[in-house]
């Protein structure tokens, strides 16, 4: 079974962004880009599920500018056997990137999909669930626990309450949460190796796919700053200041 | 306009994120319809016939519909979207389960985790992690939007006299089913709910310590518990206290931050708290920056004192 593996090029996790001056987006300009986190998870599980047998191959896939290359060579650092580029330079909105690994899914054929269950930029949390619809495959999101067992996925949800388990019938598409696994560094040797690794260029226009963004964003703003704080000297004063000045204590 | 939202329920009791929900649909005016889709849940969709600004009820009921799948419920949804111009849920894991299915079935787009309504198409909404927020214009005819429900004020419960109507659940797709489920059992409120939180990072050291100099504090308060990411990953609190981008979203009267650092991800989930207090024996933590109360110190002396110090208060 093949396993596809969709991964987004973000701003890396520790950078602090600042919003563009004229209000048009957040500064990309030299700053450090890396894999999403999410998507990092979701490529460690499907390394994990070829190594025991499994899944016969990973491949990676990803859209947007060239540079996602780095990513999708990163992912491949990890484990994944080859990669897909859907090259564009144009805004990609989460429907867009659904339309778009439909259509690779279509020419892949994949018997599970895994995805992050959101990109750290736009904190959307749409695209697996979006491209499970467009596949009519069923799917589990927020995945904890994930195991294959005849022709099915048994699948750990995280959810608001606690846990829940589900069953989904393969093909299907299941969603990465943090701590479905703590991926793997990769190795000096296993960069080297991933740089020879086949990556496929495609495009939009080559898979038929209409990514015009059906969102306008307006603007990008600073969230207002929360007025900065004190520091109390002790437990006494700080009783004191929710009591009489917050008013937070019944 | 008119209006569908998706109620949060557990079959027994309408979750508060819908009251947020429905306040969020009554921004954007017009007719709300609440569809209530579960088992046994009658009394549900007789609760949300009294919410004030609902005009109408939709109720499913159905053995299916007892644990919702997202494949089934965005069938349901989608059966009933023809003739309404927004469809909500909340942005909860219920919501943002079902609901990009249903944007993609209908090919639109979603509009993720809306803070504000500025006009019928154009929402709010906070992007990377919080630290930017954008304002995006939505030209879909139909607007599928999920609602941050920290941002808007509950509906009231009463006050409301909609009609109830049953509606026919579509087949079930089969491709998934329902195994099992555990839910955290707690004589606190909900994270979601509460009016305090105490919420605890990876200086709280261990499970035991964690339960044992939080649990105190929390009861004295009436507060329910929260957690770093760090310390679910370390398994001193289980995965439904974890507080942040990724976690759960809370805005509490009060959010105590103990021995936890305040990283930007966590920072994400409790910022929009009304009073922020700090415990941290590093005096240059993050947590400081967005603290209202801080007080640098070992909380393993600290937060007994506090615990103290609040039973000797009067009330
Ligand atoms: C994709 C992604 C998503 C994430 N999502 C989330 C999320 O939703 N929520 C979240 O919380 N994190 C999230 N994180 C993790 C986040 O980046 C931090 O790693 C995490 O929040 C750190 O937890 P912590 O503050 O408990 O631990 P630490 O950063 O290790 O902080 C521990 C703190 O305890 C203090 N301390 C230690 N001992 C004592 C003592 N005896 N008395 C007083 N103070 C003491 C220390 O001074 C320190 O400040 C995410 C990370 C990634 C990459
Ligand atoms: N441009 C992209 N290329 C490849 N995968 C993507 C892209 N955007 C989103 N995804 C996948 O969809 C998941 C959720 O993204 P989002 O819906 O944007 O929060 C990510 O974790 C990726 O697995």
């Amino acid at each position: 079974m093949k396993v596809l593996v969709p991964v987004k090029r973000v701003i890396d996790y520790n950078v602090r962004i600042r919003v563009a001056a004229d209000g048009s987006g957040v500064d990309t300009a030299n700053v450090k880009m890396s894999m999403n986190p999410f998507d990092e998870i979701a490529v460690e599980e499907a390394v994990r599920l070829r190594e025991r047998g499994a899944a016969t191959e990973v491949v990676v896939v990803s859209c947007g500018v060239a540079a996602c290359q780095d990513t999708l060579r990163a992912a491949m650092a990890i484990g994944a056997d080859r990669a897909v580029l859907v090259a564009t330079d144009a805004e990609l909105q989460p429907l867009a990137v659904a339309r778009l690994l439909h259509a690779v899914a279509q020419r892949e054929q994949p018997g599970l999909v895994i995805c992050g269950k959101q990109a750290i930029d736009d904190d959307a949390s749409q695209t697996g669930q979006m491209l499970a619809a467009l596949l009519g495959w069923g799917q589990a999101t927020f995945a904890s626990k994930l195991e294959l067992s005849d022709g099915r996925a048994v699948v750990t949800r995280e959810i608001d309450g606690g846990l829940e388990t589900i069953s989904v019938a393969l093909p299907a598409l299941v969603t990465t949460d943090l701590r479905l696994n703590e991926p793997r560094y990769a190795s000096l040797p296993n960069i080297m190796k991933a740089k020879k690794k086949p990556l496929e260029t495609l495009t939009p226009e080559a898979l038929g796919v209409d990514v015009t963004p059906r969102l306008i964003t307006v603007r990008v703003s600073e969230p207002a700053k929360r007025q900065s704080g004190v520091k109390v000297a002790d437990v006494a004063e700080l009783v004191r200041k929710l009591r009489d000045e917050a008013k937070v204590l019944r | 306009m008119t209006i569908l939202v998706i109620a949060e329920h557990d079959n027994a009791a309408l979750r508060a994120v819908t009251l947020n929900t429905i306040t969020a649909a009554s921004r954007i005016g017009g007719d709300i319809t609440v569809l209530v889709a579960g088992h046994g849940c009658a009394g549900v969709a007789a609760a949300a016939a009294a919410v004030a600004g609902v005009s109408r009820v939709l109720l499913a009921d159905a053995p299916a519909f007892e644990h919702p799948l997202a494949e089934d419920v965005a069938a349901l949804v989608i059966a009933l979207a023809s003739g309404h111009s927004h469809v909500l849920a909340p942005a909860t894991s219920f919501g943002k389960n079902f609901m990009p299915r249903v944007a993609a079935l209908l090919d639109v787009a979603q509009v993720s985790d809306i803070v504000g309504v500025e006009a019928p198409d154009t929402f709010v909404r906070p992007i990377y992690a919080g630290n930017a927020l954008a304002t995006v214009r939505s030209i879909d005819a139909t607007k599928v939007i999920t609602v941050r429900a920290t941002a808007f004020d509950a509906a009231p419960a009463d006050g409301g006299s909609a009609t109830v109507d049953a509606v026919e659940a579509p087949a079930g797709s089969g491709l998934s089913a329902f195994v099992s489920q555990t839910l955290s059992k707690s004589e606190r409120p909900s994270l979601g709910d509460a009016r305090v939180v105490v919420s605890g990072g990876r200086g709280l050291g261990s499970a035991e310590q964690y339960r044992g100099v939080l649990e105190p504090l929390a009861d004295r308060l009436g507060a329910a518990l929260g957690a770093s990411r760090a310390a679910v990953d370390s398994g001193y609190a289980p995965n439904d206290h974890q507080v942040g981008q990724t976690g759960q979203i809370v805005a509490p009267e009060l959010y105590i931050a103990i021995g936890l650092s305040g990283a930007i991800q966590h920072l994400a989930g409790m910022k929009a708290s009304r009073v922020i207090v700090a415990i941290n024996k590093d005096s240059d933590a993050p947590i400081f920056q967005v603290a209202d109360y801080g007080l640098v110190g070992d909380l393993f002396d600290v937060v007994p004192q506090l615990v103290a110090a609040l039973d000797a208060e009067p009330g």
